[in-house]
């Protein structure tokens, strides 16, 4: 099975990617995590105005059979949550990377992005 | 050590199933999506492989005794072709597994009774049988088949009508926990009208090199543990080693609330214990998260205050009432709609306890 790495993204090797516009960067989950996952059926995020750190967990992610800690790829300061994922958490699975996103975040430090892997070092990993 | 393989692991592997670690067995977890196949359990119908399951033959004039007297129901009154539901209990009435017993209809596989322990229990316990008969000098042999044997479950709404056409029994006249030796797809099978689903449905035994056949003329959705557990948690059904288990949660069949299965007529290992237990302090009750979150094994049950009053054996989002559900040991006395909390991440949760099954059915 191959899966849909988009070459505008970056990610972390937990399976988090980042899309940043204008300074403001949005995360979610790849689409090889919601697949390892199954079923995501609750999330739990933080609000806006809370700061997440590059590398450490900022909330999870339940799928029937897992609980799975998200980990932030950048850091700053949270801006926009999705709140559709709470009375439709399937949209991880089935748009993971467009209205399955999580967090838009104010980007602290952009060079943290360097950090991360393309498109082709992250389906290099799950290959 | 190597995993143990279903004699269908290819051809799950074909079908694209995600595979598990299950009691030494490696066995599919989810073939598409957990919901998918949940949802076609509980509105038409699918197949699991559940060839995990151990299968003990027991035969010879004293095979009713022996299996009678290792656990908690009644098999000597058990009629050719009726099953029942058991506990196997020591001699402190503590559950080592839980099973069906089977007084097969007719000599099927050269046994008169069939033992169906759980996945990775099948060699304990036919040693168990072996020991208990050599030391009340019994005449039965006790053979262990579980790797020769395939058992295919069936489950769901539609699944008599599906195997209808596919055999020469007619399920519709199998009472509950009744058994037949028929053809399925031209396969000489053992098929009962038994499971784990809360759904009308038969668990079909046959050879391990026929197993294929069967499972490819069954033409619904395939299962895997994933649904298997999230359909049998909806209905309160326990899981050994899970929701019981000598050494992590050693509990007597009135804790799991498995009274039903505990006939105290009859004199069985744990018999004389468990008649002085049946009333225990803590009982095996359902718990329903009433606000977002998923109860999960080890969480721990609270008071609304924050009290301990117990912790989650098997819990998940239900599929079918989209909302949290658990089983927990809680006191006894508890009443079903009693306000709880579950603590889920350092963070009380409003539950409530729950009758089960937690369907409506």
């Amino acid at each position: 099975m191959s899966f849909d790495t988009p070459d505008d993204l970056r990610y972390l090797d937990t399976h988090e990617w980042v899309r940043v516009t204008d300074g403001t960067a949005r995360i979610g989950i790849s689409d090889f995590a919601q697949d390892e996952l199954g079923d995501v059926v609750f999330v739990d995020l933080p609000g806006e105005g809370e700061e997440i750190a590059a590398g450490d967990s900022f909330g999870v992610v339940e799928s029937i059979k897992a609980v799975s800690d998200l980990y932030a790829p950048v850091s700053g300061t949270v801006t926009a949550v999705n709140d559709d994922l709470e009375s439709a958490p399937e949209l991880l699975n089935e748009d993971p990377y467009g209205e399955g996103w999580l967090l838009a975040v104010d980007l602290a430090d952009e060079s943290e992005l360097d950090d991360l892997l393309d498109a082709d070092a992250y389906g290099d990993q799950i290959a | 050590m190597a995993l143990r393989q279903s004699p269908l692991a290819e051809t799950h592997a074909t079908r694209g199933a995600k595979t598990t670690d299950f009691g030494g067995w490696e066995m599919p977890v989810e073939f598409d999506s957990i919901r998918d196949e949940h949802e076609a359990v509980r509105s038409a119908a699918g197949r699991f492989d559940v060839s995990h399951m151990g299968q003990l033959l027991v035969s010879g004039p004293d095979a009713a005794e022996l299996t009678d007297r290792l656990v908690s129901n009644d098999v000597r009154g058990l009629a050719r072709g009726k099953a029942c539901y058991a506990a196997i209990t020591d001699d402190e009435g503590v559950m080592l597994d839980d099973t069906v017993v089977y007084h097969l209809p007719e000599a099927w596989l050269e046994g008169t009774h069939l033992v169906i322990p759980n996945a990775g229990h099948d060699a304990e316990m036919a040693d168990r049988w072996r020991e208990y008969r050599d030391e009340w000098e019994l005449d039965a042999t006790v053979e262990n088949r579980t790797d020769d044997v395939a058992m295919i479950a069936l489950q769901g709404p539609d699944s008599l009508g599906l195997l209808a056409s596919e055999t020469d029994a007619d399920p519709e006249e199998l009472d509950f926990f009744e058994a037949t030796v028929a053809e399925v797809a031209g396969v000489e099978s053992l098929v009962a009208n038994t499971g784990y689903t809360g759904e009308p449905g038969v668990e079909i035994l046959c050879s391990r090199t026929e197993a294929e056949t069967v499972w490819e003329s069954l033409d619904c959705q395939p299962c895997g543990l994933g649904a298997r557990d999230t359909l049998r948690l909806e209905m309160g059904f326990l899981l050994s080693g899970q929701d019981f288990d000598p050494a992590e949660h050693p509990r007597t069949p009135f804790e799991t609330d498995i009274g039903f299965a505990v006939d105290l007529d009859s004199e069985f290992v744990g018999r004389d214990a468990l008649a002085s237990a049946t009333d225990p302090v803590e009982r095996l009750q359902g718990v329903r998260l009433t606000e977002r979150g998923v109860p999960r094994e080890g969480y721990p049950v609270t008071t609304p205050g924050g009290d301990s009053l117990g912790t989650i054996t098997s819990g998940t989002m239900s599929p079918t009432l989209g909302e949290g559900i658990g089983l927990a040991y809680l006191p006894a006395d508890t009443e079903p709609g009693t306000a709880v909390a579950v603590e889920i991440r350092g963070e009380g949760k409003e539950a409530v306890t729950s009758a089960t099954p937690f369907l409506d059915r």
